[in-house]
């Protein structure tokens, strides 16, 4: 449930700050004006109705999307303007709601590339390739091994990930993330498009990586029950604004939301 | 190279990322050093040996085009400039500074690298037709600089004498001691390909080939990685136009025209991009095809067209060919001739058991 963050000192500066960051597409006001302050080892949830602005703020903060306002801070350092790259090698990982893995590619090759921040080998050395890269190579495979393990994944560890089905996939895509032993990981709708089965066993993955390497995990999901039940707090966002925040009771409790959300369910309603 | 098999267990990871994981694999490889290191030389002549070489230097040339286009996705019309870059830095050496080759080879690659790299730098703001104009424009670039500098070119119809390669005292002037000084330099440029691909640069190259934003996303510097696949490809085409100029004993910017660069793209296509033998498939398909048409016409073409006739057509003839090929291969089987060759290897893995 989280609650093994309650010992931390409360006044330890946040892990990752958003500040009053501002992404306009056009007309659109995509991300308006919104800042956050995530914890060191937390569990954040970003909720809100579709097209709310959720990925938008995961693509700002992973370095897509170029904010016009606003700054962004992760570990001390300013990150607002950073390649996604550049990102990737501070610690922050993520994965996508509509899967971005190489599908060409087995899923072993799929989380060695996850391992690329963490591997030296140049053009020289992997031309030659016996010597350092190989060592390389073989420690890393190691490390990705270990990964498999853990996300029960070694039986399809030679599979194209093209050929696996959708949330094997997803899963997939978390052990990408991983190998990269990321300090904060991004998660759009990891449980998107999953059955029940397969919703219960992400949302232990995710506990188990939260718990198990004090990764801060900043989740994106739908589904109220899992993110009431795993998250150390919640923010919610509509029409790209930030409506509340909080621990998972108040922001159930909140008027504002109910509001956001009966009144998208009163449209849904209304257009079906 | 790249397949696994059941039923061969491996019992280690280092037996997992070997070159070659199947037995099958290593008794083909064997069998074919038999072939091209004691056959070959043994029954063809001069003549067919001097085709030999030019098939070994495409191979070469081939292989550094795949990299780039193959597991890069990147496109290149310059091949062949950047194989007369290495080709005149490398005869410049030669003749004026007395190099030996194993100095002449490695600084041709280095120089059109350089040049290549330079070249790159578009591909980080476009892509696709856009890059393939502008590296056209280099080719053009290239071509009309070193006709034009008599600093680079030598003066005399932009042609330099090169003397032959002298290796432990000997002068090599026949074409069987050509090939296996050119054979050297294809296996190590084959060995280094599969070990750039196999390993953490060529993975990353294949990241971004095939998912662009996911390659960025886990930390893969997408323009810095564009450079390097632009800089390997041509060191490869760099190398390839020196051992060209010591094949020919001149350089000359002719043997590298926009012509050139297109036969490359021709051969990887043909024989299939972004496969490990593909480039070894085309280089002799490429190179064969219109020396059998020439042969053909030559033979026969007399019956139904006369001599001037036949001389016009042979040229333009090829380029259809080459032309046809190309949209046959892109559209009816992107997988080009290493496909095929699949297809009899898959045959022959179970073999005699077809099931
Ligand atoms: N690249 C883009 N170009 C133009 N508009 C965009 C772009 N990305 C997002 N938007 C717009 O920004 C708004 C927020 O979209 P976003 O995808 O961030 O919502 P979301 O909360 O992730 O929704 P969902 O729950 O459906 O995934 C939408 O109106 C969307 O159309
Ligand atoms: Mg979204």
């Amino acid at each position: 449930m989280g609650d093994h963050h309650v010992s931390m000192p409360a006044d330890i500066l946040p892990h990752l700050t958003v500040d009053a960051v501002e992404k306009r597409f056009g007309g659109v006001v995509a991300v308006d004006n919104i800042s956050l302050a995530i914890r060191r080892g937390e569990i954040r949830s970003i909720i809100g109705p579709n097209g709310a602005g959720k990925t938008s703020l995961l693509n700002t903060i992973s370095g897509f999307y170029r904010p016009e306002k606003g700054s962004i801070r992760f570990e001390g350092h300013d990150i607002t303007h950073a390649r996604p790259s550049e990102i990737a090698e501070r610690g922050i990982a993520r994965t996508f709601q509509n899967i971005a893995l190489f599908a060409g590619m087995t899923v072993l090759d799929n989380l060695m590339l996850g391992r690329h921040v963490h591997m030296r080998a140049g053009v020289l050395a992997s031309f030659v390739y016996w010597g350092m890269a190989q060592r390389e190579e073989l420690a890393h495979r190691i490390r990705v091994e270990e990964i498999l393990d853990f996300l029960e994944l070694q039986d399809i560890r030679k599979q194209f990930t093209s050929a696996l089905p959708y949330g094997m996939r997803k899963r997939v895509e978390l052990g990408r993330a991983l190998a990269l032993e990321p300090k904060l990981m991004l998660l759009d709708e990891p449980m998107g498009g999953m059955n029940q089965g397969e919703k219960e066993d992400m949302a232990r993955f995710v506990q188990d990586v939260n718990q198990k390497f004090g990764t801060t995990i900043v989740l994106i999901e739908h589904d109220m029950a899992v993110v009431m039940d795993i998250s150390d707090s919640v923010t919610v966002l509509d029409r790209g604004r930030k409506i509340a925040e909080g621990t998972p009771d108040e922001v159930q409790r909140n008027p504002a939301v109910i509001e956001a959300y009966l009144g998208a369910g009163h449209q849904a309603g209304a257009a079906a | 190279m790249f397949y696994r098999e059941s039923g061969v267990f491996k019992t280690s990871y280092a037996a997992d990322t070997a070159l070659m994981p199947l037995p099958n694999t290593r008794i083909g490889a064997a069998l074919a050093g038999v072939i091209f290191l004691a056959v070959l030389p043994m029954v063809f002549g001069e003549y067919g040996m001097s085709i030999c070489n030019l098939i070994l230097i495409a191979i070469v040339g081939a292989i550094g085009l795949n990299i780039l286009v193959g597991y890069t996705d990147q496109v290149s019309l310059g091949h062949g400039a950047f194989m007369s870059v290495g080709a005149y830095a490398a005869a410049n050496l030669v003749v004026r500074m007395d190099m030996p080759f194993w100095v002449a080879i490695p600084a041709g690659g280095v120089m059109a690298a350089f040049i290549g790299t330079l070249v790159g730098i578009p591909s980080l703001r476009i892509k696709g037709l856009y890059l393939a104009i502008t590296t056209l424009a280099a080719q053009l670039i290239i071509e009309w600089t070193i006709n034009h500098v008599p600093a680079i070119s030598g003066g005399a119809q932009s042609t330099i004498l090169m003397p032959p390669p002298e290796v432990f005292g000997v002068v090599l002037k026949f074409q069987w001691q050509i090939y296996f000084f050119l054979m050297v330099f294809v296996i190590i440029a084959m060995v280094g390909a599969a070990n750039l691909i196999r390993s953490r640069i060529g993975r990353a190259f294949i990241a971004i080939r095939d998912q662009d934003i996911a390659a960025e996303i886990i930390g893969i510097n997408i323009a810095r990685y564009k450079l390097y696949a632009f800089a390997i490809s041509s060191f490869y085409a760099g190398v390839a136009g020196v051992l060209y100029t010591y094949y020919l004993g001149i350089a000359n910017y002719e043997q590298f025209q926009l012509t050139v660069s297109i036969d490359f793209l021709a051969m990887i296509i043909i024989g299939g991009l972004g496969s490990p033998l593909g480039p070894v498939f085309g280089a002799i398909f490429v190179t064969l095809l219109p020396i059998l048409v020439r042969r053909f016409l030559e033979t026969f073409g007399g019956y139904f067209m006369d001599y001037s006739t036949l001389a016009a057509t042979i040229p333009s003839l090829r380029l259809a060919i080459f032309g046809s090929l190309i949209i046959f291969f892109l559209v009816v089987e992107p997988e080009g001739l290493n496909r095929l060759w699949r297809k009899v290897r898959n045959y022959f893995r179970t073999w005699p058991f077809s099931y």
